[in-house]
């Protein structure tokens, strides 16, 4: 392996890696506060990735610079959070919360299933591809490599912007305080006025947003098919499952071990590449059941 | 436990009732070759996935759900097709028997590893599994044929080689023996000590471990029965068909599984075969009119059966009876 393809393995990893992470962040959100995993989540990826290309495509068929793809992106990524999730939430999830996780398991999965329908009905079946926000930032060259920018530079840009904000916006805003005390101790924060339904519906609107934007990001750099959104759901899952449910800082982390190992066996064994993310997460369960930084839940007897 | 007796003792005032309707179900099968032959191959498909069902219904009883077993489905025919690839003059017994050992093998190298996990790590983890076979089974497509997938070849029953129609009789009433005869056999489980044990796990996990028993080797041995299930379904579903795609695989079929046995009745024997063989009659004349939006009534039809029907297709059936045998009780 000489350097130019170790260096085309270590972009691969870092821009997926930044990818699935955004999507994961998500996840991992709503589970926190809420203690749902979200199945849905991948459809939503999907349906953020399909809305920006037929908005994209639209606005550049009337004339429009491509630069515009970028709020676009943005905008896609916000319906979604807002005309799904948010309905999502209202209507349905709310009905749940007293169920057993088998139960929501269920409920997020039957939504799956629609979504996945939904998506078959306004977009059909044939692959979509729009890359004119990769093409506006053009290329870049390290050590001989040529990459794009908007891959190797902008992608991870946003993954940290995101991961910072996340933490800021948990520790130091006056909402993210509210959304951590709710997560601590519903009842406790009820009592003390704290509108938990609010912080919940807010946090899973945040949450499907992101599922939204990992789509959209993703959209320039891959063709769009259906099923898109089983993979990233299973795929996110195992970011998520690795670094413990609920961890954020973790879930930066085995996104990039995740992003790295498959881009590397792309380059190296390329039919086992799909697989090893999976064998990432099965090994690192099988030494730390609940995760690189998730601890043992306490057990209620 | 004050309601499980309860519900045992209600179960047994209405069993007579109730188990009538099940042999008359169960005879009405059997006439199906010779009143509606038309039918007889939907339902043969029907049954094949109801012993599928039957596996993820196991799972429930301890209050588990996994969104991969046809994993072991698709295992089981392959396994089943490979023989029939490489020893064309297999008998059908004994590819029976190599489908499901297959199925066991690989129910117990994943199960003893998702074992050790609950609710949603159960769920999801049993899915990656079955995406990892589907994306080997798509990859290495010089063994497996890729998404064409291989033709499963009619092995011989007995040391006798049958024609087509024959053939098809005889896995008829195969599948229509093998319904009753595992059904009967699981209910017996989850009655014996083992079985009780096994869903325990859904009521109280920690006394389990105060009784001195391993939760995970309780959960094990119910997750080798349902992988075993799922084997038998798959390799007769195989033999029907005459061909064996990664679709076996697909996560679409476990969710299928999942709202069979959610439909049927959660946890319930009866319920699987009724409700596969519901799903699949309204599924064979419902896709000419709505093929592409069939998940999408799946998954609503799920929704309602969840928020509004939690006992299923049985427990509306049972409630009816139940309500029957009250009124009589009031009488006297």
């Amino acid at each position: 392996m000489n350097l130019a393809i170790f260096l085309l393995a270590l972009f691969d990893g870092v821009a997926y890696a930044a990818l699935v992470f955004i999507v994961a962040l998500g996840l991992t959100l709503i589970f926190g506060v809420m203690r749902i995993l979200n199945v849905a989540h991948g459809s939503l990826y999907a349906i953020g990735a399909y809305a920006t290309v037929s908005l994209t495509g639209y606005f550049l068929a009337l004339g429009f610079a491509p630069v515009f793809a970028f709020p676009l992106m943005i905008v896609s990524a916000v319906l979604v959070g807002i005309l799904i999730g948010g309905p999502l939430e209202y209507f349905l999830l709310r009905r749940i919360y007293d169920k057993s996780e088998v139960l929501q398991l269920l409920v997020t999965f039957a939504v799956f299933m629609i979504l996945e329908d939904v998506q078959r009905l306004v977009w059909g079946t044939r692959p979509y591809f729009e890359s004119s926000a990769l093409q506006v930032l053009g290329n870049v060259s390290v050590f001989g490599v040529t990459y794009t920018a908007y891959q190797l530079i902008l992608l991870p840009l946003i993954a940290v912007v995101l991961l910072l904000g996340m933490r800021f916006f948990l520790r130091h805003t006056i909402t993210g305080k509210l959304i951590t005390a709710t997560t601590e101790d519903r009842e406790a924060a009820q009592s003390i006025g704290v509108d938990a339904d609010k912080v919940f519906l807010f946090t899973f609107v945040i949450g499907a947003v992101l599922a939204g934007l990992g789509g959209a990001l993703a959209s320039p750099t891959t063709s769009i098919l259906p099923g898109m959104g089983a993979d990233m759901i299973v795929l996110s899952f195992a970011v998520v499952a690795t670094a413990g449910l609920g961890q954020i800082e973790g879930a930066a982390l085995t996104a990039l071990m995740i992003g790295l190992g498959r881009s590397f066996a792309v380059y190296l064994y390329p039919e086992i590449s799909v697989l090893v993310p999976y064998l990432i997460m099965v090994l690192v369960l099988l030494v730390r059941p609940e995760g690189l930084f998730g601890s043992p839940a306490a057990r209620k007897i | 436990m004050t309601t499980k007796t309860h519900s045992t003792k209600a179960k047994a005032s209405m069993k007579s009732p109730l188990t009538f309707l099940w042999v008359i179900g169960v005879l009405a099968v059997i006439a199906v070759p010779f009143t509606t032959p038309s039918i007889q191959l939907l339902f043969n498909f029907a049954m094949a996935k109801g012993l599928a069902v039957l596996g993820v219904t196991v799972l429930l009883r301890a209050g588990q759900v996994s969104f991969g077993h046809a994993l072991y489905f698709g295992i089981a025919a392959y396994a089943g097709a490979f023989l029939m690839a490489s020893m064309p003059a297999a008998d059908f017994f004994v590819v029976l028997i190599v489908g499901v050992a297959g199925a066991v093998l690989a129910g117990l190298f994943v199960g003893l590893f998702v074992v050790r996990y609950r609710g949603i790590f159960f769920g999801m983890l049993n899915l990656a599994f079955s995406m990892i076979f589907w994306s080997i089974l798509e990859k290495f497509y010089h063994y497996t044929g890729g998404a064409d997938g291989i033709r499963f070849a009619r092995p011989t029953v007995l040391g006798q080689v049958l024609t087509h129609g024959q053939f098809e009789m005889m896995l008829y009433y195969s599948v229509v023996v093998l319904m009753v005869v595992l059904g009967w056999f699981t209910q017996r489980w989850f009655a014996s000590p083992i079985g009780q044990l096994f869903q325990t796990i859904k009521t109280n996990e920690t006394r389990l471990e105060y009784l001195g028993i391993s939760p995970r080797r309780a959960l094990l041995s119910g997750y080798l029965l349902s992988a075993a299930l799922c084997g038998v379904g798959g390799v007769m579903m195989g033999m029907a068909q005459g061909v064996v795609t990664p679709e076996y695989v697909w996560w679409v079929r476990s969710a299928e599984m999942v709202f069979i046995a959610v439909l049927g009745g959660a946890g319930s024997v009866h319920g699987a075969f009724l409700g596969a063989l519901i799903y699949e009659v309204v599924r064979t004349y419902a896709s000419v009119y709505a093929g592409d939006i069939w998940q999408m009534i799946l998954g609503g039809f799920l929704l309602i059966i969840i928020l509004f029907a939690p006992g299923g297709l049985i427990g509306i059936l049972e409630s009816l009876f139940r309500r029957g045998s009250g009124k009589e009780g009031a009488r006297k």
